[in-house]
């Protein structure tokens, strides 16, 4: 934990959804999808935190909900410590002024009648309506030029641009607030693997320069490594593991940790076809209706029998791992 | 002779801009229970290049030069020939499991039509080898899965149900077009050892397409590379990836990010991929390669073995004006 005080801290977060009309007896008791389950952290100054995990573990609603895109159903969500939690729309307004998004598809996150001066330009136009159109104009074009965009491209349709610079409108659009903290979903997932790499380098040097602190949505451990200090993996709502950079890539204590690491193929033949795999078995069960006690205990190849009645709570295993396991 | 063998395989499309060449003189042979592995990112016509073959390109499409299966030339034999071989000797498996399996129809229906089909069995023994097949993708509970339609299962469930459907006729060459990319990593690690048994046990030739460099590395024994439609470098996969003699082979193997390797910054390759209607009239990476010169824009290197001498690069074909010793120095710089 740093000595700084955390930009933002979340607690024992929950996001669940009602699952309505599912029965054809209208005073049947609805379910609940849990989508988010109770997850904590905290973000520190110019620090980026990693968030990984499959489809549907949750970490896109866990992003929305730190912003308020999707209400959370209980927990904490404090930024610079203000509680937002039940907040009004005026204190949300104020705070999405240090904290923005970035989204996983770059083009449908554009508004296509917008140029993209104008996409640029509205977060500006929103939050400091009173800002001279001259200002607004010279800081979208510094922007611009900060994310590898040249002058001339103002006036063109996001249609005009391929899927590496369309993330690249999306990444202007987000700094041109100058926000303390970046939040983004999967930002490099839909891209080719030449241009991932210069997103994610543009991040990092984006990063050191503003002083950001970044949320990194992934679904790969490769990926996020490059960027992160803190890596979270989450599992169905829940966190299995929360550690340091070094010690999650080198020693994973989570199963299901373990597991996302070893199904990772490298571009190494010699090593990937040596390698022993650890196979998880089986699919993600159904959120609607997790697994008793430990809801990795499923596909866990270390499961025993107590893992089925008492639900693990995450631990701090030492002072850079926390771990929601109770066998390791 | 190799199983199968591709010799100058182009597609060209008719747009309403003019006619656009998506893959240009193709040439590779596969021989039984190899793997060939065809990367390359969007747009690199490596999937144009598989649906050639199978003759399911689109209407505005035409491939030209010779696509050899068992000595019949897969582009010209008519329909009623292909679709003797198609899902019997050459199966298919595709990037989308869900648009590519037929909503209204069971998955029995669908898997013992591909038997009845072609090989002639009653509907009941059809039934009987599709629940094996099933279990042979390790799908829990076949028989009963087998009624179920295809959205009743999970996105890796139906990639499974896809290659159990592929591999009912037994196929000599199963042709994947990125068959994980749409799965969770957990998932993919799942359908790449499945791919493997199937291989040691049946001997099938694979052809894999993926723009994953890893995937390719675990399974494929040679390795072509597509960008712009032509081929930038092909040999065995361990010359490409411990040796790459192409400035776009060494520009993918930086740009990935790697679990196995300190704190370097991934080395992005600059620029956007090729836009297919106006590609220089040279190399058709000379836009993006940081070694590219006058003569790279101008005029198109051919295909051509590597220098001989040179470490690993026996049997290595490249498409580039510089010498092999210059780009190994080029990604020794790197670190690639």
């Amino acid at each position: 934990m740093s000595l700084t005080a955390p930009l933002l801290t979340v607690r024992d977060l929950k996001v669940h959804f009602e699952m309505k009309g599912e029965s054809i007896w209208p005073w049947a008791a609805s379910r609940w999808l849990k989508a988010v389950d109770g997850v904590s952290f905290d973000i520190s100054p110019g620090e980026t935190l990693g968030i990984v995990g499959e489809s549907g573990c949750g970490k896109s609603t866990l992003a929305r909900a730190m912003l308020n895109l999707i209400p959370a159903t209980s927990g904490r969500i404090v930024w610079q410590g203000q509680e937002l939690r039940g907040a009004g729309p005026q204190v949300w307004q104020s705070v999405r002024k240090s904290v923005q998004m970035i989204f996983q598809d770059p083009l449908a996150s554009l508004d296509p009648r917008m140029t993209i001066g104008q996409i640029i330009a509205e977060p500006l136009r929103t939050h400091y309506p009173k800002m001279a159109g001259a200002e607004v104009m010279q800081k979208v074009r510094s922007m611009m030029e900060q994310v590898g965009l040249t002058e001339q491209q103002i006036n063109r349709y996001p249609h005009e641009f391929s899927g590496g610079q369309c993330q690249r409108i999306g990444i202007a659009r987000a700094l041109v607030m100058e926000p303390k903290l970046v939040i983004c979903d999967e930002p490099v997932s839909a891209l080719d693997v030449s241009i991932q790499a210069q997103i994610i380098n543009l991040l990092m040097e984006l990063q050191s320069r503003m002083g950001l602190a970044l949320v990194f949505i992934a679904h790969d451990l490769a990926v996020v490594k490059h960027i992160s200090q803190r890596v979270m993996v989450m599992y169905l709502g829940r966190t299995m593991e929360l550690a340091t950079k070094q010690a999650i890539y080198q020693d994973p204590c989570h199963p299901y940790t373990q597991a996302l690491l070893s199904a990772i193929p490298t571009p190494d033949p010699r090593r990937e076809r040596h390698k022993k795999l650890q196979l998880l078995q089986g699919d993600l069960p159904s959120p609607i209706n997790p697994p008793s006690g430990c809801i990795f205990r499923t596909r866990c190849p270390k499961a025993a029998a107590r893992c089925a009645e008492q639900r693990p709570e995450l631990r701090a295993l030492n002072a850079d791992t926390q771990v929601a396991c109770d066998i390791v | 002779m190799a199983l199968i063998e591709v010799n100058k395989l182009s597609v060209q499309f008719q747009t309403p801009d003019g006619v656009l060449t998506a893959v240009n003189d193709i040439s590779f042979s596969l021989n039984r229970g190899q793997t060939l592995g065809i990367v390359g990112e969007s747009g690199s016509g490596k999937s144009q290049t598989v649906l050639a073959m199978m003759g399911l390109l689109a209407i505005n499409g035409a491939a030209s030069g010779q696509a050899l299966f068992d000595g019949q030339d897969l582009l010209t034999l008519p329909a009623t020939a292909l679709n003797r071989i198609r899902g019997n000797r050459v199966a298919m498996i595709f990037q989308d499991p869900m648009t590519s399996l037929n909503p209204y129809l069971t998955v029995e229906r669908q898997m013992t039509e591909v038997l009845e089909f072609h090989k002639g069995l009653t509907r009941a023994s059809a039934r009987v080898r599709s629940v094996q097949a099933l279990d042979a993708v390790k799908i829990p509970e076949a028989a009963r899965r087998l009624d179920m339609y295809p959205h009743e299962f999970s996105g890796g469930m139906r990639q499974r149900v896809m290659i159990a459907m592929a591999l009912l006729c037994e196929p000599e060459v199963l042709i994947a077009d990125e068959p994980t990319t749409a799965l969770d990593v957990t998932v993919q690690a799942q359908i790449i050892a499945l791919l493997r048994d199937l291989q040691r046990d049946f001997g099938t030739a694979i052809v894999m397409i993926t723009h994953d460099l890893g995937v390719v590395a675990g399974l494929c024994d040679e390795v072509m590379v597509l960008y712009g439609g032509r081929v930038m470098e092909q040999g065995c996969a361990e010359s490409i990836f411990y040796h790459p003699s192409h400035p776009y082979t060494v520009g993918l193997l930086g740009a990935i990010p790697r679990l196995h390797q300190g704190e370097q910054s991934l080395v992005a390759i600059p620029g956007a991929p090729p836009n297919m209607a106006q590609l220089p009239p040279g190399c058709p990476f000379s836009e993006r390669c940081t070694l590219a010169d006058r003569h790279c824009v101008q005029t198109r290197p051919a295909l051509a073995p590597g220098q001989p001498g040179s470490d690993g690069q026996a049997g290595v074909l490249r498409a580039c004006h510089k010498t092999t010793i210059e780009v190994l120095h080029h990604a020794r710089e790197l670190g690639v």
